[in-house]
C-alpha cells in the first residue's frame, strides 16, 4: 500500500479500491491456467484476461463495475446498509471479527456493490459481487442492496444488471440468509412487472443460494467462458454420487450446451454486447 | 408399532423396555403388580417430559429426522379425503420425493404438495431420501399454477434433507427449478400455507416455503444448511454438528423469535411419532384457522402482505437512518 493510501481516511480509501492482492507485487504475473509470464500492465489492459489462453482471472466487484459501465454519471446504491451479527454466530472464529477482518482486508464493507450509472447511454442499475469479501455470501446486505437496486432500476427505468460470483448463503446468519434467496427473487417479479429487463452475468463460481435463486431468474443469462456455475459443489456431487465427474462438468460451456444459459460473452466484449443486447430489449438506438 | 428410541432417549428407552418385561410377567403369573407397573409407567412419562422440555437444538434435528416420524402422505390421509394424487413435470419425469395433488380439507377443494421420505430401505431408495430432482420442483410449480388458474389455495407440507446433489440434477438445471418455484410463489394468486414438518433443508425446502403464513411443528427444523454440513465447513470437523445445531438457531422457538416463523404447532410429548393422532389433530386445527384467515383476505391484499414480508427478511444497520 502506497504512503498515500495510508493516510486516506477509509472512506476515500474504498472508492479508490484495495490493492490487487493475489496479483504478486512486481512486473510480472502468471497465469494460474496455462503457467504463461505475462507482463501485468498486458493483462491489466487485457481486463484481467490472460492473452495466451483467455483464462478469466477473478476480479474484483469495482473492477467489473469499472469495466462495465460509462465513467460519466455513477452513483452508489445502497452503501448505507451494513452488516450485523444476528444470532452472535461463533465457530471457530466470531462472526462479528470475520466481518470486521474482511472489510479491512477487502476495503469493501459486504459482499455486493450496487451501481446506478449507464452503459453507452443505456440507464442500467448494476450490482456485482465481491468474491474476497466472505467468498462473495450471500447475507442480509446482499440481499437488501440487490433489493434497492432492483428499486432504483424500477424508479429511473433502467435495466437491471447482476454479476454474480457467490458460494451461496452466508450460513453466519443462518436463515435470514436462506431467506435473502427468496426476498431477491421476489424482488425481480415487480422488474418484470415494470418490464424493465433483468441481465443475469454468472462469473467463476457461482453456486448455492445465489445459483438458486436470482442468478437462474435473468431474461438472459449470459456466463463469462469457464466459469464453474452449479447448484451443489462438484466435491458434495462427487460424494454423493461416488462417481468422478466428467470434464468441464458445471463449467459455462456445459451449462449452454443443457440450455441452462443463453450466451457466454468473454468478459472483453462484455461492455459492447450487453449494451446491444439491453438496448435491443428497451426498444433503444444501437449505441455506437 | 413399537416405538425405536434415540441415543438421548436411552433411559427412557431401558425403562420401556422394563415394563414390557413386566407386563409379560404380569400376563402369565397369578402375582398383582399393577401398582408397581403404573409406577413405572408414570416414571417414564415423568421422564420423557423432562428429557423433552429440554431438548437441545441437536436433539430436536434427530427428533425431525426419526425414522417414525409421520410424513406427507401420513398426513395427506389423515387430515384430507379425495386425494387424487398427481404426477410428472411435462417435460421430462416424475419425481417420487415430492408428492402432490387435488384434495378436500373439511370439505374445500385445495392443491396439496410436499416433499415425501421412504419408510423403509427399498421405498427411501424410491423417494431418494426426500431429495428432490428439478423435475420435482417442476411438478410442484405445474401444480401451483393450476392451483392459482382455479383458484385453489395450496398448502406445502415440508420435510426434506436438500434438494438433491447429483450430476442428472444439475445437468437438467436444479439452481433454474429451485429459483423459478421462489419467484412463481411470491406473485402466485391465490393463498399459500406452509408446514414444516420435519427437515426443513435449504433451497430444498424453501422451493415450497415461499408462503403467506409458515407454520412449523414444534420438532421440525429450518436451516440454511444441515448441521453436520455447516460443522464439517466451519469447524472442520463433524463431531461440532451439536454446536453447529445450537449457532444456526434451526429450531421453532428460535425461528418464531427471529420472525421467520409464524406459527408453531406443539407435538404430542415425546415427538409426533409417539401418537401420530393427535399430531393430526392439533395440525387440522392449526390449518383449518389460519386457512380461513387467509380466504378471508382479498386477494390483492394478501400478495401485497407477502410481497412486504418478504422484503422484510434480513438484519442489517442502515447508516443512513442514524
Amino acid at each position: 500500500m502506497s504512503w498515500l493510501k495510508k493516510i486516506l481516511p477509509p472512506k476515500i480509501k474504498r472508492v479508490i479500491g484495495p490493492s490487487k492482492k493475489n496479483v504478486p507485487e512486481g512486473l510480472w504475473s502468471k497465469c494460474p491456467k496455462c503457467d504463461s509470464v505475462l507482463y501485468r500492465t498486458d493483462l491489466e489492459a487485457n481486463a484481467e484476461v490472460c492473452p495466451k489462453c483467455e483464462y478469466h482471472n477473478r476480479i474484483s466487484a469495482r473492477e467489473r463495475l469499472d469495466f462495465l459501465l460509462d465513467e460519466k454519471g455513477r452513483k452508489e446504491i445502497g452503501a448505507d446498509v451494513q452488516p450485523v451479527d444476528p444470532l452472535k454466530f461463533k465457530d471457530t472464529k466470531k462472526y462479528a471479527d470475520r466481518i470486521k477482518a474482511s472489510q479491512k482486508e477487502v476495503g469493501e464493507t459486504d459482499a455486493l456493490i450496487v451501481m446506478k450509472g449507464s452503459i453507452k447511454n443505456v440507464p442500467v442499475v448494476a450490482a456485482s459481487f465481491e468474491f474476497k469479501f466472505m467468498g462473495g455470501s450471500m447475507g442480509s446486505v446482499v440481499g437488501e442492496r440487490f433489493v434497492r437496486g432492483v428499486q432504483e432500476a424500477i424508479k429511473t427505468k433502467s435495466a437491471f444488471i447482476c454479476i454474480s460470483a457467490s458460494g451461496g448463503a452466508r450460513m453466519q446468519e443462518g436463515l435470514f440468509s436462506l431467506m435473502q434467496m427468496a426476498k431477491t427473487s421476489a424482488a425481480l417479479t415487480k422488474l418484470s412487472e415494470a418490464g424493465l429487463p433483468y441481465i443475469s452475468v454468472l462469473t467463476d463460481p457461482t453456486m448455492g443460494g445465489v445459483s438458486a435463486s436470482f442468478a437462474m431468474l435473468g431474461d438472459i443469462i449470459v456466463a463469462e467462458p469457464q466459469a464453474l456455475i452449479g447448484f451443489a459443489g462438484p466435491r458434495v456431487i462427487e460424494q454423493t454420487v461416488r462417481e468422478t465427474l466428467p470434464d468441464g462438468f458445471q463449467r459455462a460451456e456445459f451449462l449452454v450446451d443443457h440450455g441452462a444459459v443463453d450466451i457466454i460473452i468473454d468478459r472483453r466484449q462484455m461492455r459492447d454486447k450487453l449494451s446491444v443486447l439491453i438496448a435491443g430489449l428497451m426498444k433503444l438506438p444501437v449505441a455506437a | 408399532m413399537k416405538i425405536s428410541f434415540l441415543d438421548f432417549e436411552q433411559s427412557i428407552a431401558e425403562l420401556e423396555a422394563k415394563i414390557e418385561e413386566l407386563r409379560a410377567v404380569h400376563d402369565s403369573s397369578p402375582l398383582d403388580i399393577t401398582k408397581e407397573l403404573n409406577q413405572l409407567q408414570q416414571k417414564s412419562i415423568n421422564l420423557t417430559k423432562e428429557t423433552y422440555n429440554n431438548l437441545t437444538a441437536w436433539q430436536i434435528s434427530q427428533v425431525a429426522r426419526h425414522p417414525q416420524r409421520p410424513y406427507t402422505l401420513d398426513y395427506i390421509q389423515a387430515l384430507f379425503t379425495d386425494f387424487e394424487e398427481l404426477h410428472g413435470d411435462r417435460a421430462f419425469a416424475d419425481d417420487p420425493a415430492i408428492v402432490g395433488g387435488l384434495a378436500r380439507f373439511e370439505g374445500k377443494p385445495v392443491m396439496v404438495i410436499g416433499h415425501q421420505k421412504g419408510r423403509d430401505v427399498k421405498e427411501r431408495q424410491f423417494r431418494n431420501f426426500g431429495m428432490p430432482r428439478p423435475e420435482g420442483y417442476r411438478k410442484a410449480l405445474r401444480l401451483y399454477r393450476m392451483a392459482e388458474k382455479f383458484g385453489l389455495p395450496i398448502i406445502t407440507l415440508i420435510d426434506t434433507p436438500g434438494a438433491y446433489p447429483g450430476i442428472g440434477a444439475e445437468e437438467r438445471g436444479q439452481s433454474e427449478a429451485i429459483a423459478r418455484n421462489l419467484y412463481v410463489m411470491a406473485e402466485l394468486k391465490t393463498p399459500i400455507i406452509g408446514v414444516i414438518v420435519g427437515e426443513g433443508g435449504s433451497g430444498g425446502a424453501l422451493a415450497l416455503g415461499v408462503v403467506d403464513q409458515l407454520l412449523m411443528l414444534q420438532y421440525a427444523t429450518y436451516s440454511v444448511i444441515s448441521p453436520e454440513g455447516c460443522a464439517s465447513i466451519l469447524w472442520k470437523s463433524q463431531d461440532q454438528a451439536s454446536t453447529a445445531a445450537e449457532t444456526l438457531g434451526i429450531t421453532a422457538t428460535r425461528l418464531k423469535a427471529a420472525g421467520l416463523v409464524d406459527r408453531i404447532v406443539n407435538e404430542p410429548m415425546g415427538g409426533a411419532h409417539r401418537a401420530p393422532d393427535e399430531m393430526m389433530d392439533s395440525l387440522r386445527k392449526a390449518l383449518a384457522d389460519e386457512l380461513s384467515k387467509l380466504e378471508a383476505k382479498p386477494i390483492k391484499a394478501l400478495l401485497e402482505q407477502r410481497y412486504d414480508r418478504l422484503m422484510s427478511y434480513g438484519k442489517f444497520k442502515d447508516a443512513a437512518l442514524k
